[in-house]
């Protein structure tokens, strides 16, 4: 108990919390990381899973891809892309890292959620003289909606983690309060870092569970 | 804190734990740089043109050279992983099945689970970090609960599959509820439960790296000592090394499994 109430003291220290290595700093590089990183990977994940979906094509890619990202070790990417040229470009490797573990959960949900969509619902939606584009825009991908959004869901959480082992390859973001406070041998500053860190993770996972109780039902979906 | 667990001197100067005194990179030892061949006595040699002193990705050399401290990094990656994965079924199993008896702790369980598994893995060993102070336990207590969530998860929805009938017609054979549960329910769910375990093993073999922070890494500590010290071969080697683990533990289980349930292969042939 002793151990938490130094974190509670430590985190409520006005002195850690301004300056480029205070609390304040690190949670903003930590969200901005986790949203331009995340609008990047849908950028990048949700045409591409879309198109396969639309076609029916590269199955086994979209679904083994998320196999392979569970296999590779986040913080082994990390220190791969540091030692490359990639490494020379500050944040360059935390993003190209962040991007690479979200991309996989994004397109595996994408593509399943577009093949499950009802094939009957399909054939009518041509029947009635749908273009490929209609089909896709009017009828798959809202039907395919609930699905997306739970990649995006996974992606979000997987984000705020990969963010946080950054910080053991020299990256920004709450991590560096705890790879600084094993450095100074400091337990409260090491708790109360992953305090933050959890909270933050909680708090994204809260934002998602709460949208999705409030999204109209056919975003929603029947699950 | 114990000392010997430190394997991050490098750049940052000794380790904090240590003091000062701590272990330097020296000489031949894996965290020294790859390109000091210069003696502090005798002339001078020129440094060998080899792909260690060129510090390239690829090298033979390091194979050959640093095979000990890859086998040791290889075996201490295998026990922890193994330790932390059969503690964690050791643990789902029950909860799992309470979780099916009484339906007012499904609930619970898996929000309970849900939320650890949302805590990133760097957040969750410093969280321990008080319990167990820098120690393979810490590395191990930390995966236990990663891989508690996926076979947790994975065993319930396996139990929850097996279907009514079955189950009634057990009961109208005579079957106790012990009987019913070991010799009818757990097989029935056995394909979806190794599901959640290979998940569950490959997801640790991966996120044991992270435990480096700690000296406890497995394959992660040479990856964390390789980064310290600009030496490319030693962090793709172990990185290889990890992802070859993962699929080879991965493959492992998957022919446990077609061992173990071979009516799942009879019924779709």
């Amino acid at each position: 108990m002793s151990t938490l109430t130094a974190a509670w003291d430590w985190l409520t220290d006005p002195a850690h919390w301004p300056g480029d290595d205070g609390i304040r700093h690190r949670l903003l590089q930590h969200l901005l990381l986790t949203v331009v990183c995340l609008i990047l990977s849908c950028l990048i994940a949700l045409p591409v899973a879309l198109v396969l979906g639309h076609l029916g094509k590269g199955g086994a890619l979209a679904v083994n891809i998320s196999n392979v990202g569970r296999a590779v070790p986040t913080f082994a990417v990390l220190v791969l892309l540091l030692l490359t040229p990639v490494g020379r470009w500050g944040d360059g490797p935390t993003v190209v890292a962040l991007v690479l573990f979200a991309v996989p959960p994004l397109l595996t949900n994408a593509y399943v959620g577009m093949r499950e969509v009802d094939r009957n619902v399909v054939q009518a939606a041509r029947g009635m003289g749908m273009t490929g584009r209609q089909l896709l825009f009017h009828v798959e991908l809202p039907l395919s909606l609930p699905l997306l959004l739970n990649g995006v869901r996974i992606a979000a959480v997987q984000l705020v983690a990969t963010a946080t082992i950054a910080a053991l390859a020299g990256g920004g973001g709450l991590g560096r309060i705890i790879t600084a406070g094993f450095n100074l041998a400091s337990t409260p500053q090491v708790v109360a870092g992953a305090l933050l860190v959890a909270v933050f993770a909680l708090l994204v996972e809260g934002v998602f569970e709460i949208a999705e109780r409030v999204a109209p039902a056919w975003v929603r979906g029947s699950r | 804190m114990r000392c010997g667990a430190h394997t991050n001197p490098g750049r940052h100067g000794a380790c904090p734990w240590c003091g000062p005194s701590g272990r330097a990179p020296r000489p031949g030892h894996h965290n020294a740089p790859p390109s000091s061949p210069v003696r502090s006595n005798g002339p001078v040699s020129a440094p060998p043109d080899d792909c260690l002193a060129r510090n390239e990705w690829i090298c033979g050399a390091y194979l050959s050279t640093r095979r000990q401290i890859l086998l040791d990094a290889v075996v201490q990656h295998l026990q922890l992983t193994f330790l932390s994965v059969l503690i964690g079924l050791v643990i789902a199993l029950p909860l799992a099945v309470l979780a099916r008896r009484w339906g007012w702790a499904a609930g619970p369980v898996l929000a309970v689970t849900t939320i650890l598994y949302t805590i990133p893995s760097l957040a969750m060993f410093s969280l321990l970090l008080p319990l167990y102070g820098l120690s393979a336990t810490l590395v191990v207590a930390g995966l236990v609960l990663y891989s508690l969530t996926l076979l947790v998860r994975n065993i319930l929805a396996g139990l929850r599959a097996v279907p009514e009938e079955t189950r009634q017609a057990a009961r109208g054979l005579g079957y106790g509820p012990v009987r019913l549960l070991l010799t009818v329910e757990l097989p029935l769910a056995l394909p979806a439960a190794m599901a959640g375990l290979r998940i569950a093993t490959v997801s640790a073999v991966s996120l044991l790296t992270v435990g480096a922070i700690v000296g406890f890494g497995g394959l992660g500590n040479l990856i964390y000592s390789g980064m310290n010290t600009y030496f490319k071969a030693q962090v793709l080697t172990a990185s290889v090394l990890c992802v070859l683990i993962a699929v080879a533990a991965d493959l492992l289980l998957l022919g446990v499994q077609r061992l173990i349930t071979p009516w799942t292969r009879a019924a779709r042939s």
